[in-house]
């Protein structure tokens, strides 16, 4: 008998037959010969656009074929960071759906993905950069977004360790909302439930070609042979181009390394997510009790995902202007993801110029945090063929027409 | 780190340059808004060996093109604008 | 005797001097050459700390990088080091040493009860329950929980050294391998480093009883060392307690040496950048230990730690002892504890092993066990005794026989330390013959040798090692024939559903790997995060390959199938201080100052960072706010006379028959009809149609034309306009260059200006007709050459002073006293904020945002009249670009006076629910003393419109409302007649 529920009971039941009867997290399936819909990129974007495919549109014939291992992309490499203080009433509708969806996946999934909405806060170093920031946190207010504005005692009295030096302090900006979930269980936890549902997720599977009819895609060729296909998904970040490529169009999209970096443990001295714009470093301290940090991306264009020393330096200064105190704290481990970054930093969802194609992806630096929302209008579009209203404005037209919804343009937040 | 070689100065750290964007031909005041926006926004993005434009600004502040691999970051081959065919490399 | 467990000779100490430090309060003492752990080991102390997760009681396992037990946090005076390694720490006097995540106290570890409920907290528990009411319910706790060392509560604000090199070849690992290769490569005349992360050179043969070349292996290793040193007319660099930590791309290499004495005010390490020609990995190779029941206990250590402790400290950490071993190298463990002294007994849980190495044992009287292996450990605190059984066997209630003893020496097997080799791309493969992985194929100009290319015995680690430095005749001999090295595939005792350790920091078991076969995380991916095996701040370097070994085992796959884990630097932890280097403070981020910096000091100035430049805000008087300096310094320019150092405004000049060809391609607005000796105020437009920068171009020859960036673009400028020139014009014959440095300017702006200029000695014609608005001259002014324009960002009739630089201050004091009877006062950016958006001058990326297009500016001349190709035209007309609903620029005027409408403020509209939705915002609010109420300027939808209707706008900030009236954005002097007053 194998068991499949997880509470604090069966755990504690299993404790005392020695864990042995719990239930593979996901089967690991071969590729049957068709699918409804065929999901490329078994990330956190792939996989939970299966579920939600089954869950709301009741396909659940459905394959995500994932290159290498499920969760192996950014979804596996970023900072954890989930948050929605977003400028344009498009981007916010976007990342607070996400967000919501965050906020109920744990249950959702009975899977913990250990959601911790510690707020972010970034900080203001003048009075100009601080009546930018009112203007984001007008916005963002107006866009029902639930971010405030912070005098620079309040932000010292949370941040006991903030000493900026030479820089002031004028205050912070804040989305108490905002926080941290641990990204691999995002990942798992959306395969169990997908997979629970009957999607098939298949490893080591990587798309070598598409077989197409008319403007259609017929079949997936893939490392495992050649799957029919109904509809395609194409969420495959930092390969998308690649894919398109395959499919006869581009992409406005350049894949960059962006590194982020962890140290050593040590017991709890930071609760929230804090970012300093004059240095670009943004940084939380994980369950776990290491300190993750990131910044910007790295100089040129790169599908090498690791990262470069220049970069590395920048961020770790970047954290030593805000924390002087870590200077002695040892950086663990650095890694690099590959992103692909669209000429507004906003996602792309929606139609290809291939009939039964969508997309999902662009999401440059911030993937991780929309994960929900990317696969829940993802899974919209391969169902309906057609828009939510939520994806609309995200269409890939929008880069002939120039309507662009330019986030850091608007609001000097980095994603 | 980059060790970049520049057509006029020679080989170079990487801190000295700036990336300068794919190389396109730039369409004339009449292209329609689909090809005005291709050569705006559409990268090639190539994983593999990519043509690329770097600006010394550190140094001679001149602009060169380079292919280089972007898997493993070799540098193929750089040269000045207009030396060599298009698409030697 | 205060240290039991040392030796009384023997070992790379200096026993003539006694260093005394505590370790949890308790005094102990050591020598110089003791690391940390060699001196606790010294001292017999076997527990050193407690696991993460369970909070195991621990003691040592290595004797190097790869200690995953011995955590500590270092007190020295002032010097907070959280997590310090104890096998890397030298010891010093006066260390103050304490075990981490232990409380109260180590011994009674109140968080020990852990272990008793570890079967209800098995690998990932935390994904399978918190999940109701919410994972942050528990949270708080669970983190109080984890976590190692406590972070320093100062700020440490070191400067740490940083410093580049180059050489032909780089070498890692001061062993037989790396010795023979630099040795090899000096001698062929290459520059040579050669860097080791012991404070000894010489890697296994400090401990191992060889010889190389008639000497013994550590004398050899030493005198090779001096030879190198030694070398005439080579450029060899020998660092000793240096770690290489990164490989990079392009053959550089990150390394942290360990400095003795750091300059006072610096830090105690200084990174290296350097980039070789080659790199030779010489990094030598890591033991395994072998996962049995209890087998994390203080007391088990790893049988090359053992001899280690041994050989280079001479401390002997057990006088009974029982080695178990996969592999033949534990033999040689084995015969050096043995003639230390230790009565040693060898569990091999190879059944058939060669008949010579037993032979060899027997001579020395070591008994041999073959074919068994270890069912359990008896003590807690220490190691009592071992319960021996067969090495097959898997019923988990298979007791064994009991032997006691105090020490139990444990080899897996080595593992080449290939973490350089995959950090650069280089790929491994799985050598069943040798069970490890080895270098395969390499990514950079690189090789690997000795140890670290799976070459475990020292013949062919010499051998190696001469050839990859391009040795030409015979290599370092070693004096006695090698034994050969046979490993067996053997990394725990196969028995299920018994926590067997293999990650010792991270609490990792063999039931734990069994879990996440069972439940499909076989990746070995998902191994490592949903265990965390090899997490820990060891990064795995004993646990890696032991684990994916058992995942091997459950799931049918060798461990070449299982696969690695990618390789992230470093490869052990790297100071922060020490990768941020010099980047500390306002070296981070370089502050531009005016040449005229200390002369505003001295005129009271108000310093701020604006964008790159520090400079005055303001010059408050004593007694006065900045506000109140502010309204004054308005004030004064609107009534008399105010002056301003304007120098940071950029200067770029393009110069070339092709000049006004190439500015009038690259700006918004026409300037091939502009005339020699005028100016005009231009937009220079990103290819997309936005407004990248503002700024006054001036022709002052047919060829030669003077472009004014903003302050924080003139870098961009510049560097667009040689990437449109090179990559878009190569044709045009056009030069720049940016002179911004060269000159001082300074403003001379308000109705009183033309008297403080009429006193200034200069040979330009100063009067309306020779010098009008927008126009410029050069000439001399007070005997140095000068150039004087008509451009005024406050709206009142303004002269730019233009003196090279070092001129500037001189300029600077002559105009306060030749105005002084006007009452001149300087002011700052902060007052020409107010100046300008009076007048409804636009700030660029205050007043416009990444989408503004010159049209939304109300700029619309050129986009009707200019018909050339310019850049960004095409995307003016765009659909985007043609909606009518584009935010436009236009002013505010507050319906109440009492304070400036809030900066950041959004202008609304009321939709169905009374939902509000945003139509733009606020962009420059100030209060107006020459108004004497409040301004605004806003980029607001359809704003033109609104303009037109006079309409009346809700305003909303932070939940508050205001209200305002649509209106031109220019509220004084609309017609511009103060320009020429």
């Amino acid at each position: 008998m194998s068991v499949r529920r997880y509470n604090a009971f069966n755990l504690f039941r299993q404790g005392r037959r020695g864990q042995q009867d719990w239930a593979p997290a996901w089967r690991l399936p071969d590729p049957k010969p068709a699918y409804d819909a065929v999901i490329v990129g078994g990330g956190g974007h792939g996989l939970a656009t299966a579920y939600y495919l089954a869950r709301n549109h009741g396909i659940r014939n459905v394959a995500v074929l994932e290159k290498g291992w499920l969760g192996g992309g950014n979804t596996g490499r970023n900072t954890t960071i989930v948050r929605s203080n977003y400028f344009w009433p498009e981007s916010a509708a976007l990342y607070d759906l996400a967000l919501r969806l965050y906020e109920g996946l744990s249950e959702e999934l009975n899977f913990n993905i250990m959601l911790s909405q510690r707020g972010m806060m970034i900080l203001a170093h003048s009075e100009s950069e601080l009546d930018m920031m009112k203007r984001s946190v007008n916005a963002m207010q107006l866009n029902g977004i639930d971010c405030e504005v912070l005098d620079a005692a309040e932000v010292r009295q949370r941040l006991p360790l903030l000493d900026l030096g030479r820089h002031e302090l004028w205050g912070a900006m804040v989305q108490h909302r905002a926080g941290v979930a641990r990204h691999d269980a995002v990942a798992w936890g959306y395969a169990r439930g997908a997979d629970s549902l009957g999607v098939d997720i298949i490893q080591n599977c990587e798309v070598t070609g598409f077989q197409t009819q008319g403007n259609r895609v017929t079949a997936v060729e893939t490392s495992r042979g050649t799957i029919g296909c109904g509809v395609v998904g194409l969420a495959a970040a930092g390969h998308q181009n690649l894919l398109a490529q395959k499919l006869g169009f581009r992409l406005p999209l350049l894949s960059y390394c962006l590194q982020a970096m962890v140290s050593e443990a040590i017991k709890p001295v930071l609760d929230t997510v804090v970012m300093a714009p004059a240095v670009g470093t943004y940084v939380s301290q994980s369950a776990k009790g290491s300190l993750v940090f990131g910044a910007g991306l790295d100089l040129y264009p790169s599908y090498a995902q690791r990262g470069n020393f220049p970069t590395t330096q920048k961020i770790v200064a970047g954290l030593l202007e805000m924390f002087p105190s870590f200077a002695r704290l040892k950086m663990l481990r650095q890694w690099g993801g590959n992103v692909d970054v669209a000429p507004d930093s906003s996602p792309i969802i929606g139609p290809s110029p291939v009939d039964n194609v969508h997309l999902d992806c662009g999401w440059g630096t911030g993937g991780f945090k929309a994960i929900p929302g990317g696969g829940w209008l993802l899974a919209h579009c391969l169902a309906t063929g057609k828009h939510h209203p939520i994806s609309e404005p995200f269409d890939l037209k929008r880069f002939t027409e120039g309507r662009l919804i330019d986030e850091g343009a608007a609001a000097g937040i980095a994603h | 780190m980059l060790l970049i070689p520049c057509p006029f100065c020679g080989p170079r750290d990487e801190s000295e340059f700036h990336y300068a964007g794919e190389p396109k031909p730039r369409p004339a005041f009449a292209a329609d808004d689909a090809t005005w926006g291709a050569y705006l926004f559409d990268k090639a993005n190539e994983k593999g060996p990519h043509r690329e434009l770097w600006h010394h600004v550190g140094g001679c502040r001149r602009l060169f093109l380079m292919t280089r691999d972007t898997v493993t970051h070799r540098i193929l081959e750089t040269h000045a604008p207009g030396q060599h065919g298009e698409g030697q490399s | 005797m205060s240290q039991p467990r040392r030796l009384p000779s023997g070992g790379f100490i200096d026993r003539s001097k006694t260093l005394s430090f505590t370790f949890e309060g308790r005094r102990y003492e050591g020598h110089p050459g003791d690391s940390v752990a060699s001196a606790l080991l010294a001292n017999g102390v076997r527990l050193v700390g407690r696991s993460f997760k369970y909070h195991r009681p621990r003691g040592l396992l290595a004797a190097g990088v790869e200690e995953p037990n011995a955590i500590l946090d270092l007190q020295l005076g002032a010097h907070h080091d959280p997590n310090a390694r104890a096998t890397m720490v030298p010891l010093v006097e006066g260390l103050e040493l304490t075990a981490v995540n232990a409380s109260p106290s180590l011994r009674r570890d109140k968080r020990a009860i852990f272990d008793r409920f570890a079967r209800y907290l098995p690998a990932g528990f935390y994904y399978k329950t918190f999940i109701r009411p919410k994972w942050e319910t528990f949270e708080g706790t669970i983190r109080q929980a984890a976590g190692l060392g406590r972070n320093s509560a100062t700020s440490d604000r070191r400067f740490y050294e940083q410093q580049g090199a180059r050489c032909d070849l780089l070498v890692v690992g001061a062993g037989p391998a790396g010795i023979a290769a630099a040795l090899a490569g000096a001698a062929n005349g290459q520059s040579v480093w050669l860097v080791e992360q012991e404070a000894l050179p010489g890697g296994q043969l400090l401990w191992r009883d060889e010889q190389v070349d008639g000497q013994p292996g550590h004398a050899w290793a030493k005198a090779a060392i001096e030879r190198l040193r030694a070398l005439p007319n080579v450029n060899v660099t020998v660092k000793l307690a240096t770690q290489a930590a990164a490989y990079y791309d392009h053959n550089t290499l990150a390394l942290t040496e360990r400095l003795a004495a750091p300059a006072v005010g610096w830090g105690p390490e200084r990174l290296w950048l350097v980039r070789a020609g080659r790199v030779v990995l010489a990094t030598g190779a890591l033991e395994r230990p072998i996962a049995f029941p209890d087998n994390d206990r203080p007391g088990v250590m790893l049988a090359a730690a053992a001899a280690t402790y041994l050989g280079r400290w001479g401390v002997l950490p057990g006088k009974h002892i029982v080695l178990l071993t996969n592999n033949d190298d534990g033999y040689a463990s084995a015969l050096l504890l043995h003639r230390a002294g230790a009565q040693v007994g060898i569990v091999d849980v190879r059944p058939q092993v060669d008949g010579a190495l037993i032979k060899a044992a027997a001579v020395a009287g070591i008994d041999v066990l073959p074919g068994r292996a270890l069912l359990g450990v008896e003590g807690e605190f220490s190691v009592t005794g071992v319960r021996i059984g067969a090495a097959d066997t898997s019923d988990a209630k298979e007791k064994g026989q009991g032997f006691a003893c105090d020490l139990v020496a444990v080899s897996g097997g080595w593992s080449p330390a290939a973490h350089l080799f995959s950090q650069s791309g280089g790929k491994l493969a799985w050598d069943a013959e040798l069970a490890c992985f080895r270098p395969a194929r390499s990514a950079q100009e690189e090789v690997s040798v000795g140890a670290a290319n799976g070459a475990f015995t020292l013949a062919a680690a010499l051998v190696e090692g001469h050839a990859a430095g391009g040795g030409e005749g015979p290599a370092p001999v070693a004096s006695q024939a090698d034994p050969t090295y046979r490993a067996a595939p053997y990394w725990r005792l196969p028995v299920r559903g018994v926590r067997q350790w293999i990650d010792f920091q991270h609490d990792v078991t063999t039931k734990d790997v069994e879990l996440a076969a069972r439940e499909s995380y076989v990746s070995v991916e998902h191994l490592k995060r949903y265990t965390t095996l090899g997490m820990a701040t060891d990064q795995g370097k004993t646990a890696n390959v032991v684990g994916l070994g058992v995942m091997g085992e459950e799931t049918g796959r060798t461990p070449g199938e299982v696969g690695t884990t990618t390789f992230r630097p470093p490869y052990t932890p790297l100071t922060l201080g020490a990768i941020a280097g010099l980047n500390r403070d306002s070296r981070l981020q370089t502050r531009r100052y005016l040449p005229l910096h200390t002369a505003h000091l001295a005129a009271g100035a108000a310093c701020r960072d604006y964008g790159l430049w520090y400079r005055p805000g303001c010059y408050p008087l004593a007694g006065e706010s900045e506000a109140e300096a502010i309204q004054r310094e308005v004030l004064a320019v609107r009534r008399n006379v105010g002056l301003m150092d304007g120098s940071s405004l950029g200067k770029i000049e393009v110069t070339g028959p092709d000049a006004a060809e190439f500015v009038n391609r690259l700006y918004y607005n026409e300037l091939k009809t502009l005339k020699p000796g005028r100016l005009r105020y231009c937009l220079l437009l990103a290819e997309k149609g936005t407004v990248f920068d503002d700024g006054v171009v001036a022709r002052m020859a047919p060829d030669r034309y003077l472009l004014s960036p903003s302050s924080s673009h003139t870098d961009g400028v510049m560097a667009m306009l040689e990437e449109w020139h090179e990559g878009e014009w190569p044709d045009l014959k056009v030069y720049f260059h940016n002179v911004t440095q060269a000159w001082a300017t300074l403003a001379v702006s308000g109705p009183r200006a033309r008297e403080v200029m009429a006193k200034l000695s200069t040979d330009i014609d100063l009067s309306d007709a020779a010098l009008p608005h927008m126009a410029l001259a050069d000439g001399r002014v007070e005997g140095v050459a000068a150039r004087i324009a008509r451009v005024s960002f406050t709206g009142e009739r303004s002269y730019e002073i233009s003196v090279p630089t070092s001129h500037g201050a001189a300029l600077w004091d002559h105009l306060l006293a030749l105005g002084r009877f006007a009452s001149i006062t300087p002011y700052g950016i902060e007052s020409l904020m107010t100046l300008r958006t009076e007048k409804g001058y636009i700030l660029i990326g205050r007043d416009t945002d990444g989408v503004t297009l010159p049209q939304d500016l109300g700029v619309t001349g050129p986009l009707r009249n200019k018909t050339i190709d310019y850049v960004g035209r095409r995307s003016l007309f765009t659909p985007e670009a043609r909606r009518d609903d584009r935010k436009q620029l236009i002013g505010l005027a507050a319906e109440d006076a009492a304070s400036p409408l809030p900066n950041g403020a959004h202008l609304v509209e009321r939709g169905p629910h009374n939902r509000l939705r945003s139509l733009g915002f606020v962009t420059s609010s100030f209060a107006s003393p020459t108004l004497g109420r409040p301004v605004a300027l806003a980029l607001v939808e359809r704003g033109r419109a609104l303009v037109e209707a006079h309409a009346r706008l809700e305003l909303y900030h932070l939940g508050q409302r205001r209200f305002a009236r649509a209106v031109e954005p220019c509220f004084y002097d609309p017609k511009g007649v103060r320009l020429n007053a």
